[in-house]
């Protein structure tokens, strides 16, 4: 079975954002770049499944982004991915989602798949639109929210996560599945996994060699716009209730909660 | 000159950044509290292939440079002077004595399980009579059947009684020398040894979450293939080993200056009196400046010695001159960053303080500061 994950570099989720006021777009270039977070529960999801077969399934990473996505992919392979494919093309830039999900659709369509794993979203965009609209793309099911995930018999069968409890959902392969976070504890590199991750293959693909058509990805084919943009408003001081009798102190306190529809 | 590290370099600093931070910096202080060894937490960077890094992989190791493990221990001394010296002291003390002397066979059997993580491994020089002096020691090892029986008492001996400890391997005079030096051999003594006594743990100032013992030999016999590298040549072999002990014990230095200045820094701009943070009178800054300078240098020398000695070329002095360096600079910086935090910096909730009981050793352990000026100066031809 081919594992495909796709996966997405992401500023730090530390850093301090900054957005170039001609562009609209963030400053990519003064912050430094990891994996995305939700995107090693995938990773690691992906490997679980591949170690478990023990059938010499693979797994490849998939990322749509600069040379620079190298870093995060590094970290994938180091992990214990067999190798992974960066799509990178100045035609990408400025990509929204379903720009971004018609380009990665083109590349998996390249590079062959049975199972598609995903973070359910990115801490950077937080669309959580990728995985669906990859399913879209290719014309197979969609499974959203595992929290458990098992493969057999050419089928795949998750926990979906709903509130209160979970949903059982199954499907044919091939499918995509985006895992929630917690679904399991994602590995450390090993140091003969970081060492090893040089010698694994990382293919470079064009918009050109995956026969992306020019009015679909980039700024062309968005949907989206971003308008503008704005520093989160400053949080407001919190409300210090001072009361003499604690029953009374705690009342204010479940009012103050009922009011904001906390309870 | 290239400064940039490589991308393997990089990629080890931020696995052991990552794994540090939320695997062992949120535990340090109940460690440290409780002198507690971390088993799960060291058996992690077994499997991780920390405890092996710069041994090849055919010996169980990670096939890394000496470069990359210096880095990987200051990113784990920054989050735990303990956890560090655990590591440091079982690869370089421990497990480096096989793979720079030991037979092959030597090799297969005790350097592959150690690179692996699987057991820790000690070095024991220093008694209770021979520190600086190590080689005035008194143990002692007299080949009889075919087995050497081993008398004598080791101090001080990091790694010695964990529960996943193999065993020490120890200098003992083996016969009478030149009549001036006695002969002294480094002889390999297994933990199920009849005869190895493990005392209890010492209570320390520092590194308190990591084991440190007396061990004493009482007619302890191993074979006689237990003899590590030729006769005679116990104390220079270990003396090399000093050598690069040095860089771990520099990078261990430049972990915990680090963690220094990280604290003091953030808790001079939260810290206000007088209006304002701390961090705006000069005096504040000037400190934390200092140490940002001078951790610089330190890195920078622990590193060096490292590069010269993957390169082939001579790194004792290098190695004496970072140690001592860096050494001094972590007292210096727990120092400042202690005064920094003022009254609260006194308290054990605060890692500064923790930091300025586990800086002391670093001038003391693997060769004194006065050891290594001598060292240094020998270099100099003074
Ligand atoms: C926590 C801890 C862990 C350790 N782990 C190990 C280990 O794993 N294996 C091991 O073998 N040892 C270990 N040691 C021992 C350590 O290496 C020695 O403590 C150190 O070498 C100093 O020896 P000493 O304590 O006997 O001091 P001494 O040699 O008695 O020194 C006392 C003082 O005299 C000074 N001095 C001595 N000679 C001279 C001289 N010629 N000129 C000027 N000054 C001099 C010293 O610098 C020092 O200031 C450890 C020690 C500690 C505290």
């Amino acid at each position: 079975m081919k594992i495909v994950v796709t996966v997405k570099q992401v500023p730090d989720t530390n850093a301090e954002k900054v957005f170039d006021s001609t562009t609209n777009r963030l400053n990519r270039t003064s912050i430094e770049n990891v994996l995305n977070p939700f995107d090693e529960y995938a990773i690691e999801e992906a490997l679980k499944i591949k170690e478990g077969a023990g059938d010499g399934s693979t797994v490849t990473v998939l990322t749509m982004a600069p040379e620079s996505g190298r870093e995060v992919i590094r970290k994938a392979l180091a992990m214990g991915a067999d190798d992974a494919a960066i799509l990178s093309d100045p035609a990408f830039q400025g990509s929204d989602a379903m720009a971004t999900s018609y380009a990665l659709a083109q590349a998996l369509k390249h590079i062959g798949f049975d199972l598609i794993l995903a973070g359910t979203q990115s801490t950077d965009a937080i669309c959580c639109a990728i995985p669906a609209a990859l399913a879209e793309h290719l014309g197979v099911s969609c499974l959203t929210y595992a929290r458990k995930v098992t493969v057999a018999g050419g089928e795949v069968e998750i926990q979906r996560d709903i509130e209160g409890g979970y949903a059982r959902v199954t499907a044919p392969l091939p499918a995509v599945v985006s895992v929630v976070k917690g679904i399991n504890e994602p590995r450390y590199p090993s140091l003969k996994g970081i060492m090893g991750a040089k010698k694994k293959s990382i293919e470079v693909l064009s918009a050109a060699a995956v026969g992306a058509e020019a009015g679909r990805v980039g700024d062309a084919g968005s949907f989206t716009r971003v308008q503008g943009w704005a520093a989160a408003p400053a949080r407001e001081k919190g409300r210090v209730i001072k009361a003499a009798d604690p029953g009374e102190g705690a009342k204010a306190i479940v009012d103050f909660l009922i009011a904001k529809k906390v309870i | 000159m290239d400064f940039d590290l490589t991308a393997e370099q990089l990629d080890v600093v931020s696995m052991c950044r990552e794994f540090a931070e939320s695997e062992i910096a949120p535990n340090a202080e109940r460690w440290d509290a409780q002198s507690e060894f971390p088993l799960e937490t060291i058996k992690k960077l077994g499997e991780l292939g920390l405890l092996g890094l710069p041994f090849p992989e055919k010996y169980g190791g990670s096939g890394a440079d000496t470069l990359t493990y210096a880095l990987a221990v200051m990113e784990i001394g920054r989050c735990d002077a303990s956890v560090g010296i655990t590591m440091a002291a079982h690869v370089s003390l421990g497990a480096m004595p096989f793979y720079l002397f030991g037979s092959e066979e030597q090799k297969e059997r005790f350097l592959v399980p150690l690179a692996r993580g699987e057991k820790l491994w000690a070095f024991g020089l220093t008694e209770p009579q021979a520190g600086s002096d190590a080689g005035a020691t008194k143990t002692r090892a007299e080949l009889r059947d075919d087995r050497w029986t081993i008398n004598g008492t080791k101090c001080f001996i990091t790694n010695a009684g964990t529960p996943i400890s193999g065993g020490v391997t120890i200098t003992a005079v083996t016969g009478e020398g030149d009549g001036r030096r006695p002969e002294i051999s480094n002889l390999i003594v297994p933990q199920a040894t009849a005869g190895y006594v493990q005392a209890k743990p010492y209570k320390k100032m520092g590194w308190r979450a990591s084991d440190t013992r007396e061990l004493t030999f009482e007619n302890a016999a191993v074979p006689e293939d237990h003899l590590l590298g030729p006769r005679g040549r116990g104390l220079k072999q270990f003396l090399d080993i000093l050598d690069g002990g040095r860089i771990s014990v520099g990078a261990l230095s430049v972990g915990l200056a680090q963690a220094c200045f990280d604290a003091a820094a953030r808790y001079a701009k939260e810290r206000h009196q007088f209006g304002q943070p701390i961090s705006k009178f000069q005096a504040i800054k000037f400190s934390l400046v200092d140490m940002a300078t001078e951790l610089e240098l330190a890195r920078s020398a622990v590193l060096k010695a490292a590069w010269l000695k993957d390169n082939g070329r001579d790194f004792a002095t290098a190695a004496a001159m970072a140690k001592l360096y860096s050494g001094e600079l972590s007292r210096r910086c727990a120092n400042a960053a202690v005064q920094i935090h003022g009254g609260y910096g006194f308290m054990d909730e605060y890692a500064v303080s923790r930091y300025w009981r586990d800086c002391k050793i670093n001038e003391i352990g693997e060769g004194t500061n006065e050891i290594q000026r001598m060292v240094i100066a020998r270099q100099l031809g003074l």
